[in-house]
């Protein structure tokens, strides 16, 4: 963990409620499926948003505004943030085997683009799986395709690309092994129907980010971890469904 | 510069500032950030009889200046502590440690505050009789004088060390409980623990904490943990150790004069993690300010 000011360069909207914000600053040791934890002003917990690209000094997020804090970041036109970085666990790209799965739903998809970068760079031959609820949410699937992945694009009203879930596009793509970040439901569909090992990262309503107030425990077969600092990725086989 | 050491119960601090129970941990994910040697001491998670796993999520609420969590004392157990946590303290921090302990019965508190007494680690034993978030234990020792005479007289009775009752400020006389405790043997006093609170969320019309209610922390406290600090500072004659809310140097001077021997910080660690690194090195500044030469001596200032 590392804290810092960062200086916001851009922030654009990709859909009605998706913006794409990125950061100047200290990048070293930010890893593909960790997250940042952003103090704001006038609110009095940080807002932990997943890394979806860190490059040059320059971290990119993108979050969906959806409460008082990410509304906030939406007016944001320039400036400092106060940042911790380099939390969390991230995705272990050396058992991926060759030909790996990734899968999005929503603001899930992020963090999948950095590991997708890291598995093609290590020469696997990455295939991505986007869910979104309709076409006007759908971002960032030219960004996945410019990176060399085969790309398939769900949308549950079938109103753009394949209709249903990103299960749904999961029975015509082999695969070595899996990466998942979505809402919850659809991390455990994804658990029942994989037929290989994966790693599914969790969300959890957090009080530090860092491992300090044990605020977003759960369990696992593998014991009690924090989804903040032992996650938020967690493997298929310690998994425990309790809600 | 002026003298930031005081004396808290026998025991010399560098300083007065100690990162409050539940918001450091076992100290290593600070000690990862910077030389936590530089803290008075640290509270020490609170620690209990037999592990626990605490309650459902979410625990965590937001609030204007503050927040609520209802953690539910989620901890290893005792037996862990010794053979575990401490051993990786040790090896990022050579001071006392205070121990933090949490119970369900008089017992609980004697049998975990006897195996804790016997680490050469620990220098103070703060029991937390003021749990908000658990229920048959915890706060309701807290909230009746004959309940927090009992336990601290079953604690004092099996250890050596400096016994702190930790107090909660969910009752109508804090001050008969205080002294109630000091009666029974207790070396000192620390106040105030969360206050009890809770929030709606709008969009599902139901309570943001799965246990619906929790402890409400930060620096919307602070007034109400002067208040009794005070109040309680004045009754007693042994050392109070001050907290809710603190997160400036200033708040630190603040209590200090309310009566505070040493203060503890809690949610700010949380928001910053370098908040008491950060207030120990503006502890000189304000001093200077208010042209205070030496800590210790305004303690209790304010009659």
């Amino acid at each position: 963990m590392k804290q810092g000011i960062y200086k916001i360069i851009q922030n654009v909207p990709l859909t009605d409620n998706v913006m794409l914000m990125k950061l100047a600053g200290d990048t070293e040791g930010v890893a593909c499926g960790q997250f940042i934890n952003i103090k704001l002003d006038g609110l009095y917990l940080r807002r932990p948003i997943s890394v979806c690209d860190c490059e040059d000094g320059v971290i990119t997020i993108i979050y969906k505004v959806v409460g008082k804090g990410t509304k906030q970041m939406q007016d944001m036109k320039e400036g400092d943030l106060d940042v911790l970085t380099g939390l969390g666990n991230g995705y272990n790209t050396s058992v991926s085997g060759d030909n790996p799965l990734l899968l999005g739903g929503g603001v899930g998809v992020p963090p999948l683009y950095m590991l997708a970068k890291k598995l093609i760079a290590e020469g696997k031959k990455v295939s991505v799986v986007l869910g979104f609820n309709t076409k006007s949410e759908v971002f960032y699937e030219d960004e996945f395709r410019a990176l060399g992945a085969t790309v398939t694009v769900t949308t549950a009203d079938g109103s753009y690309g394949t209709k249903g879930f990103v299960t749904d596009a999961m029975g015509d793509i082999d695969y070595s092994y899996f990466y998942t970040c979505g809402p919850e439901p659809m991390l455990k569909a994804i658990y029942n129907v994989s037929k290989t090992s994966g790693q599914l990262s969790f969300e959890e309503r957090m009080g530090c980010g860092f491992g300090a107030c044990m605020g977003c425990s759960c369990k696992t077969l593998y014991g009690n971890k924090r989804i903040c600092k032992d996650g938020p990725v967690l493997v298929k086989e310690e998994i425990i469904w309790e809600k | 510069m002026g003298k930031m050491n005081v004396n808290l119960c026998g025991i010399e601090l560098d300083n007065p500032i100690i990162p409050a129970s539940g918001t450091f941990g076992f100290g290593y994910e600070f000690a990862e950030l910077y030389d936590i040697n530089m803290l008075g001491t640290f509270s020490f998670k609170g620690t209990t009889k037999d592990p626990r796993f605490g309650n459902p999520t979410p625990r965590i609420a937001e609030c204007t200046a503050g927040m609520i969590n209802a953690v539910g004392l989620q901890n290893p157990g005792v037996e862990k502590v010794i053979s575990e946590e401490l051993p990786k303290l040790a090896k990022c921090f050579n001071k006392k440690v205070m121990a933090n302990v949490s119970g369900f019965s008089v017992e609980d508190y004697a049998y975990t505050c006897e195996k804790l007494d016997k680490c050469d680690q620990v220098g103070w034993l703060e029991v937390n009789v003021s749990c908000p978030n658990v229920h048959g234990g915890g706060m309701s020792f807290g909230t009746s004088p004959a309940a927090a005479a009992e336990v601290t007289a079953a604690v004092k009775k099996v250890t050596t060390k400096p016994v702190i009752i930790k107090l909660s400020p969910n009752v109508t006389d804090i001050v008969s409980i205080a002294k109630a405790c000091e009666n029974a043997g207790a070396d000192g006093i620390s106040l105030i623990n969360t206050l009890l609170g809770m929030r709606i969320d709008l969009k599902t019309k139901k309570p943001v904490i799965a246990n619906t209610m929790g402890g409400f922390s930060g620096s919307a406290i602070f007034p109400v943990a002067v208040r009794m600090v005070y109040q309680v500072a004045h009754a007693v004659k042994i050392p109070v150790v001050g907290m809710g809310g603190v997160s400036s140097a200033e708040d630190v001077i603040e209590l200090m004069l309310a009566g505070a021997t040493a203060v503890e910080v809690g949610a700010a660690n949380l928001i910053d993690p370098y908040a008491c690194k950060n207030i120990i090195e503006d502890l000189p500044r304000v001093m200077e300010e208010y042209k205070i030469n030496s800590l210790s001596e305004i303690i209790g200032g304010v009659k």
